[in-house]
């Protein structure tokens, strides 16, 4: 599961490497994200710009990567595709993230 | 582990594969590659992704448990959408009925549910779903839109 971090200010941004997250690999996307968010920040952003499907599994461990975060960190998400735009969009997981379109312009890196 | 693809012609497709998720993963990957699925709208597309992913990764976790097992998927073109027919040798659901596949109570400041959302994601996107326990089967049917209308 390849995530790497960057942080911004208050804001660490997560980008996520793989096509996708499923049931063979939920539980590394945890793992790694639990890693990776040790790095203190006000906020959590997680781009998803690269991952064309996440399936029941995926979904569940982003809101346990979310819940792992505590109610004063939030997890906010950038970049959905359409397929993992429509998963959230159906479970109504939508109504929970606070979700960007893309990633704010500022914290794109080139390439 | 793929053990079998048989491509009759372009409408109907059969495929094989061992209950776990790795295996569950390359054979999504054989199934959305076919002519069926592939000329599907994208929408229609990801939805049978999200169907199948659901439907196959359900027979790993619940009816083979970490057991070993083999999964037998057939996609059948009809005029409304491609016809799916799953089995598999794992358990019976329980009294032999589908779950009702509800959608769990979504709560911001409740304990979000983590679980529990790949029947309610079957159900919303198939078409003509039917399951039958026989001769120590599962037999699971269903229909995938050509068009999304979600």
């Amino acid at each position: 599961m390849n995530l790497t971090a960057n942080l911004h200010t208050d804001l660490l941004v997560v980008t996520c490497h793989e096509n996708r997250i499923d049931s063979a690999s939920a539980i590394q996307f945890k793992e790694r994200m639990r890693d990776i968010t040790e790095t203190p920040s006000a906020r959590v952003m997680l781009d998803l710009s690269n991952v064309a499907f996440l399936d029941s599994s995926g979904l569940g461990a982003v809101v346990a990567v979310m819940k792992l975060l505590g109610p004063d960190r939030k997890l906010e998400l950038a970049g959905l595709t359409p397929t993992v735009a429509k998963v959230f969009r159906l479970t109504r997981m939508d109504t929970v993230f606070t979700i960007h379109a893309t990633l704010p312009d500022n914290l794109r890196k080139a390439g | 582990m793929i053990h079998n693809i048989d491509s009759f012609y372009r409408g109907l497709m059969q495929l094989v594969i061992e209950s776990d998720p790795t295996a569950v993963r390359s054979g999504l990957a054989q199934l959305l590659a076919s002519d069926m699925i592939q000329t599907m709208q994208d929408g229609a597309r990801g939805t049978a992704e999200i169907v199948l992913a659901e439907v196959l990764n359900n027979i790993v976790e619940h009816a083979y448990a970490g057991d070993n097992g083999a999964i037998l998927i057939g996609l059948a073109h009809h005029p409304d959408g491609v016809h799916v027919t799953v089995r598999d040798q794992g358990r019976p659901f329980p009294r032999e009925k589908l779950p009702q596949g509800h959608l769990p109570e979504i709560d911001q400041f409740a304990n979000l549910p983590e679980g529990g959302f790949g029947w309610y994601l079957i159900r919303t996107l198939v078409r003509d779903l039917t399951y039958l326990r026989t001769d120590g089967f599962n037999h699971l049917s269903f229909c995938l839109p050509y068009e999304d209308s979600l």
